[in-house]
């Protein structure tokens, strides 16, 4: 196993808005988001309150929390899927009203398009732009080279297993060259092995490509071993309610993740982690229970 | 509303009875299936016993990808059914003891009984020759005997009945108030007729005699006729015609009809589908129309159609534009709607446009259900035709069908309900194929 020797790798929890730079650098920052959906039934939900954050060029972030915690209504915000009631999203200066290019996002399934070969679906954000094809085709071999799928450019994407498909989104976003990927569960559908061979892929690319990265997931080991920042959320309202540095991403390119786990600090942090959310769901089962 | 229920009930119990009278023909039928099975699995036993995987399972009822079209069963059936087509027609493709009882057919005798008003009676005979519809025979010769009876002769067409004046040559006549008691021996009067072996003869109101020969079990020409005369009918109109347009013009004009009325609805449906896909104010103002007349047969819209358009081609297209119309707008549009979110999103926030969105995700993402709406648009255009022209027509396949039966040529109607088979089968299979061409990822995301 690979030995960190950074001094920051220790962990702890640390005020999130403490953090907060407000120099226009090259980052991402979550500034008081809100979100309120009002239901017919003249209720509301409130799915996200006053969350702030702030992330630099190259980190990665993972976010768990039990269902209900506003998780992926944060990242579709962050995508431009959703419009916050109140705060705002603020990509290298620049604030965020709608989707674009340099926030890729990659789903849990069902996002390739089927009627396109896996070449075309890797091709597709540069075709969008106008690029030439001979520009984008070396793009397309270099970025299925990485992910392994070279033999694959020509076959549909409904001949791939699972694990290949995720592996073409990955590929498909990276083409585009996004500066922030969003990873809504990508490796939610898939068998164990095959999960833990992506989460390998996906710190070997974030170490490659130095993107910014937010990744959603209901594992508590994927968070550990893929966060080098860990945000736990609560639910009703959605906020942030503890956020860990982790030194496991560091440790885990290019090594084996099962190695890292065994890593003195992993279990307690991951236990303690398991009882914050098996506490706030608790909490919400007997609120359920109380109002029923 | 009472007088409704009573004519419906009414109507209601003379169909189950029918019912029930078709059941023993029914369970005969089940009962040939069963037997062929049998016969079958036992066949195949003695030839080969097979250890694939489906043979190896244990549990086959209720497992659906255990049950596989058995093409012998397929071939049976459809060989059955011309067997009994050619059974019940006498057609010259079997043996001849596979046919069922024609009708009969040749000479016979039977005699009748006369009482004259005074009391005397006296016995004729009757030499009745039946022949096949066509043959114009001469009447079989009766030797004149004594007695106050004299022996008649009488020529009938097979499946036809005849009247006989039996007292024309007799010395005693009806308006003399002789007669008949007897046929064969055996009393008849007005409620009972006599059974004479090969026919039956009834008395009727004014005292002649009625003679209707034995109709066997086959079925005369103009109801059912013999699969070979269908196929020569099917040779000699290709070649010449069926008054004065040949099979090739009836069913071009009837294909034509089709194609372009599809194609003007696909042309239309598709696009108005899109934009109920895609905009509220679209969604709002095609909503009520197009769900009003989905459900509106387009057969219903013939006599409209007619009314306005009158019976020409233009009217047949804007019926068949409309039948297609609202399918193809339905099909479209539940394409748009069944486009996954997440697919859009992913364009999306990959840079794609609007623009590009609808050209690279909506649009090929809707295929699929555009092929399923076009296929179903194919088939009803196809009834919608044929059922249009039937109705009112200068050229088509319906209007040759029903032409021909009004003279009675039910070889031509049966020939051409087959071609309309063939060719709606035909259209299904073309767009199927296309399907799986055209768009190779439907069912598979």
């Amino acid at each position: 196993m690979r030995r960190h020797s950074d001094a920051q790798c220790q962990i702890g929890t640390m005020s999130v808005t403490s953090e907060k730079d407000t120099s226009a650098e090259q980052g991402l920052s979550i500034e008081n988001l809100s979100m309120r959906f009002d239901l017919p039934n003249g209720s509301h939900v409130q799915a996200l309150k006053d969350v702030s954050l702030d992330l630099k060029q190259g980190e990665l972030l993972s976010v768990l929390g039990p269902s209900g915690c506003g998780k992926t209504t944060l990242l579709n915000i962050v995508a431009g899927f959703l419009a916050p009631t109140e705060g705002r999203i603020v990509l290298n200066g620049h604030q965020v009203f709608g989707p674009d290019a340099e926030r890729g996002m990659v789903f849990q399934q069902g996002a390739l398009f089927e009627w396109m070969s896996v070449r075309d679906n890797v091709r597709f954000g540069p075709d969008m732009k106008g690029m030439p094809k001979s520009e984008s085709a070396e793009i397309v071999d270099h970025l299925l080279d990485v992910v392994g799928l070279q033999d694959f450019k020509e076959k549909m994407v409904y001949e791939l297993s699972g694990g290949m498909q995720q592996r073409v989104a990955l590929a498909r976003c990276l083409a585009n060259d996004p500066d922030v990927i969003l990873m809504d569960e990508p490796l939610g559908a898939l068998d164990a092995l095959t999960r833990e061979r992506m989460q390998s892929l996906v710190l070997k690319l974030w170490k490659e490509t130095g993107k910014t990265i937010i990744l959603i997931t209901h594992s508590v080991d994927e968070a550990l071993l893929l966060g080098e920042r860990l945000l736990v959320m609560a639910p009703r309202p959605g906020r942030i309610h503890k956020e860990y540095r982790l030194p496991f991403a560091d440790m885990g390119v290019g090594a084996d993740l099962r190695e890292v786990k065994k890593h003195p600090d992993y279990a307690p942090t991951r236990e303690e982690i398991l009882n914050m959310i098996w506490n706030m769901e608790e909490e919400i089962m007997g609120r359920t229970e109380e109002s029923a | 509303m009472g007088q409704i229920f009573a004519d419906l009930g009414g109507e209601l119990i003379t169909l189950l009875i029918s019912v029930v009278g078709a059941l023993p023909y029914v369970a005969l039928y089940v009962g040939l299936i069963l037997l062929a099975s049998f016969l079958y699995t036992q066949v195949k036993q003695r030839l080969s016993a097979t250890q694939d995987y489906t043979s190896l399972k244990t549990v086959t009822f209720g497992d659906e990808s255990a049950v596989i079209s058995n093409k012998a069963a397929s071939v049976i059936s459809i060989v059955l059914i011309f067997v009994i087509w050619g059974a019940f027609t006498g057609s010259s493709l079997l043996p001849k003891f596979l046919h069922a009882p024609g009708p009969f057919v040749g000479e016979a005798t039977f005699t009748y009984t006369v009482e004259a008003e005074d009391g005397q009676k006296a016995d004729a005979t009757v030499n009745v020759l039946v022949h096949e519809a066509g043959e114009k025979p001469e009447a079989p010769v009766v030797a004149e005997n004594d007695g106050i009876a004299k022996d008649d002769a009488l020529v009938v067409q097979a499946y036809r009945s005849k009247l006989l004046r039996w007292d024309a040559n007799d010395e005693v006549t009806r308006k003399g108030g002789a007669k008949i008691i007897a046929v064969d021996g055996q009393p008849i009067d007005r409620d009972t007729d006599v059974q004479v072996g090969f026919g039956r003869v009834a008395l009727t109101d004014k005292g002649t005699l009625n003679f209707e020969p034995s109709k066997g079990w086959q079925m005369e020409n103009i109801w059912l006729p013999a699969p070979e005369s269908v196929w020569k009918r099917l040779i000699s109109v290709s070649q010449d015609g069926y008054q004065n347009v040949t099979l090739a013009e009836h069913l071009s004009y009837s294909l034509f009809r089709v194609i372009v009325g599809f194609a003007l609805g696909a042309a239309v449906g598709i696009p108005l589908g899109y934009a109920m896909g895609l905009s509220n104010w679209f969604r709002g103002w095609f909503d009520p129309i197009v769900e009003f007349m989905r459900p509106v047969p387009p057969l219903a819209l013939i006599p409209l159609v007619i009314i306005w358009a009158g019976i020409g081609e233009q009217g047949k297209i804007i019926l068949l534009f409309l039948a297609a119309l609202w399918i193809m707008a339905i099909g479209a549009r539940s394409g748009v709607s069944g486009v996954n979110i997440t697919k859009v999103h992913a364009a999306y926030s990959l840079g794609a446009s609007k623009r590009q969105i609808l050209r690279h995700v909506i649009i090929p993402n809707s295929l699929p259900e555009i092929f399923t709406a076009a296929r179903v648009a194919m088939g009803v255009c196809w009834g919608t035709v044929v059922a249009a022209e039937l109705v009112a027509a200068e050229k088509g396949v319906g209007k040759m069908i029903v032409a021909a039966s009004k003279f009675q040529d039910t070889d031509i109607v049966l020939m051409g309900i087959i071609l309309i088979g063939i060719i709606g089968f035909g259209i299904d299979m073309l767009m199927r194929w296309a399907e799986k061409y055209l768009v190779p990822w439907k069912g598979k995301a």
